[in-house]
């Protein structure tokens, strides 16, 4: 039996790659590919009289695949279905890391889940608080309401959009450059980064448009994403090199980080680095980025 | 588990199994696999397991294997009993009788 790593609700998600819980053959190497993240998918992938089946291969992969390092989420059902319990029961009782809230819409809908998370952890024994949450935000109430969602519980780690149901209850389509989408993914991003959570973009559908799906995921980057949803392992290497620090970022940093204590010790507060004005904000972020490329495995340095 | 219904659980895509359960007396099983000769008696070891743990004696099973990992295998016999009994939807002893 595998018995998985606690949950760290910081860790590193520059990619969630989903799979059906379904299809034996997906979820039986899924580590393989590297993506940072799985979601094992419970809800739309798998046929509404093949959900029970679904549960019983979930089960079994988590108990008996070792993913390692790759964290191991679960999207389960809506509330709105009579699945999501024991769709909770399943997570829990496997060890899932996390579990993904489908059409999120309001902090209600994250305190029932979560209520039925502590309910399972009482149950199958499981470490009280170990079982992650994040939101999906796939309306447009829930992305009006995405900083109560963020922080409706301790458990939460993030919030993605979802952009299918999204686009749909919005009345548009996907469109180069993302302006369908700019407000809600923005509002989104101010929300997470107030909660100090993370966030992420959704999928991009259209798997042979490898050109559509750079430019989408470099904005992502600009954006101030966390991360994105992915639907095939061949996207996983562009996102991860887009995420990651340059070397340029990294050196620049370490220089702050170096330079910030001398000047601290001399008592000066705001100095320059490279003629450029910098202050403790500056530093703050040369953290960041230090331990983002520590993460990435970019990071060659001794900081 | 007392079999009352036919139930099939899983595909015949590839590392799934197909597991079919049928009220009979005492136990039958009928396995087919592409990979029968190298794997046929581990095969039957993982499903007479489960069908042990389950307390099922009187079935006859017939699975159809496409290479499926043993966990997958005892997925689709367990899902296949609780649908049998009409109990594959809620409230599954997970980490009880099914481990």
């Amino acid at each position: 039996m595998i018995q998985r790593p606690k949950p760290d609700k910081k860790r590193l998600r520059r990619t969630m790659m989903f799979m059906n819980s379904q299809k034996p053959g997906l979820i039986k190497d899924a580590y393989i590919y590297g993506s940072d993240s799985i979601i094992l998918d419970l809800e739309d992938a798998v046929a509404e009289n093949q959900k029970d089946a679904a549960r019983f291969s979930l089960y079994h992969a988590l108990k008996n695949i070792d993913y390692g390092d790759t964290e191991v989420l679960v999207r389960i059902n809506g509330l709105d279905t009579p699945h999501w319990q024991e769709d909770v029961r399943v997570c829990v009782a496997g060890g899932a890391d996390g579990i993904r809230i489908a059409k999120c819409e309001n902090a209600e809908m994250v305190h029932q889940v979560e209520e039925a998370v502590l309910a399972a952890e009482r149950e199958f024994g499981v470490e009280e608080g170990r079982t992650l949450l994040m939101a999906a935000l796939e309306s447009p109430m829930g992305i009006m309401n995405a900083y109560d969602i963020v922080t409706a519980s301790d458990r939460m780690l993030g919030c993605a959009i979802s952009g299918g149901d999204f686009r749909k209850s919005m009345h548009v389509q996907i469109q180069r450059g993302g302006v369908e989408m700019m407000v809600a993914r923005g509002q989104m991003l101010l929300a997470a980064r107030a909660a100090g959570v993370q966030c992420f973009d959704t999928m991009f559908p259209n798997i042979d448009d490898m050109e559509g799906f750079q430019a989408e995921v470099i904005q992502n980057h600009q954006m101030g994403f966390d991360g994105k949803s992915i639907v095939n392992p061949k996207q996983i290497a562009f996102v991860h090199e887009t995420f990651a620090p340059t070397e340029k970022e990294i050196v620049y940093a370490e220089k702050l980080v170096r330079g910030c204590q001398a000047q601290a010790d001399a008592g000066i507060g705001v100095y320059t680095v490279d003629g450029k004005m910098v202050d403790i904000p500056f530093f703050e972020d040369a953290k960041r980025i230090i331990a983002l490329a520590k993460a990435c495995g970019v990071y060659h340095g001794d900081l | 588990m007392l079999i009352k219904n036919s139930a099939v659980a899983g595909t015949l895509e590839s590392s799934d199994a197909q597991v079919t359960i049928e009220p009979g007396n005492g136990l039958e099983l009928n396995i087919q696999s592409s990979v029968l000769n190298q794997y046929g008696r581990q095969i039957k070891a993982a499903v007479l397991e489960t069908l042990n743990r389950l307390e099922v004696t009187n079935a006859k099973v017939t699975v159809i294997d496409k290479g499926a990992l043993d966990c997958t295998l005892k997925a689709r016999v367990e899902c296949a009993v609780y649908r049998s009994c009409d109990q594959s939807a809620s409230n599954i002893p997970w980490g009880g009788i099914i481990k």
